[in-house]
């Protein structure tokens, strides 16, 4: 009974804070409400008897990628203080209404169909599974994402550093200074 | 507790996900809007590793986790190279390789 309550109410704050990060006009609000959705599935993460991975929920999600959010939104404001208007366009509203509706149908028909899905069972699964895991069986997956994190991070410092001081103004591999 | 209201919950937050994707204007209000649908597949993840008893999802869910940072730090950074050829981040005015 307690289960349910908690599911319910984590639930409808989800719904209520993804449906804000999708409709807000200010963009920063929408940044601060995905940090509220990623928390409450933290809670969810919780309820689930899977503390770890809430745990690196919150240190990533809510701690990194939010952060690096706003600096994006604010790196990428209009330089002369006008609001960016018409973030959310109204021709294309009525069709991403219609597919998006249209997926949680064909979502929701397909899951009303399987037969029996089996009752979560309550037991916590201990950390230490999951390092044994990742340490065993995914050892290859392991260190495949730390290949994947390193190019990421070289990658992206290539992409969006400064080419030359004339870069703001001339496209990408435009003329460098010599020496 | 049953295991398909969590599929129901993280179906709605795909689609919700889904609608951002496809209406909003801005480079990053769309990357918002992915952040979303991942998040709706790692409650799935997380929903059936407690079903199976096992720590299987729970590592799948990490892996997810990590990987959809990475995934954001790139498009952060093509966001950035945008607005710095073009001055906004508008996603249907970058049509330049448009034939």
């Amino acid at each position: 009974m307690m289960d349910q309550l908690a599911f319910g109410a984590v639930s409808a704050g989800l719904l209520l804070s993804a449906l804000l990060v999708v409709s807000t006009r200010n963009l920063v609000h929408a940044v601060l409400w995905l940090a509220v959705t990623l928390v409450m599935t933290a809670v969810l993460f919780v309820t689930l008897s899977a503390p770890f991975v809430a745990g690196i929920q919150i240190l990533l999600y809510t701690g990194g990628v939010i952060t690096l959010m706003l600096f994006g939104v604010m790196l990428t404001r209009r330089q002369d203080g006008t609001r960016i208007e018409a973030e959310v366009s109204p021709g294309r509203r009525g069709p991403a209404l219609l597919a998006a509706a249209a997926l949680f149908g064909v979502l929701a028909g397909a899951l009303s169909k399987t037969p029996k899905l089996g009752a979560t069972t309550s037991t916590v699964t201990p950390t230490e599974a999951i390092g044994h895991s990742f340490l065993t069986d995914n050892v290859l997956a392991f260190e495949l994402l730390s290949v994947l994190l390193l190019a990421t991070m070289i990658g992206s410092i290539a992409v969006a550093r400064r080419h030359d001081h004339a870069a703001e103004t001339k496209p990408v591999g435009g003329r460098r200074e010599p020496g | 507790m049953a295991l398909s209201p969590y599929l129901l919950l993280a179906a709605a937050l795909f689609s919700i996900g889904v609608y951002g994707v496809l209406s909003r204007r801005n480079a990053i209000g769309v990357l918002l809007s992915v952040e979303l649908m991942a998040n709706a597949v790692n409650i799935n993840l997380v929903a059936f590793s407690r079903a199976h008893g096992t720590a299987l999802g729970q590592v799948f869910a990490l892996f997810s986790i990590a990987i959809t940072v990475a995934e954001v730090v790139v498009g952060l950074a093509l966001v950035i190279l945008l607005y710095r050829s073009r001055r906004d981040v508008l996603v249907d005015a970058a049509s330049d390789l448009k034939g």
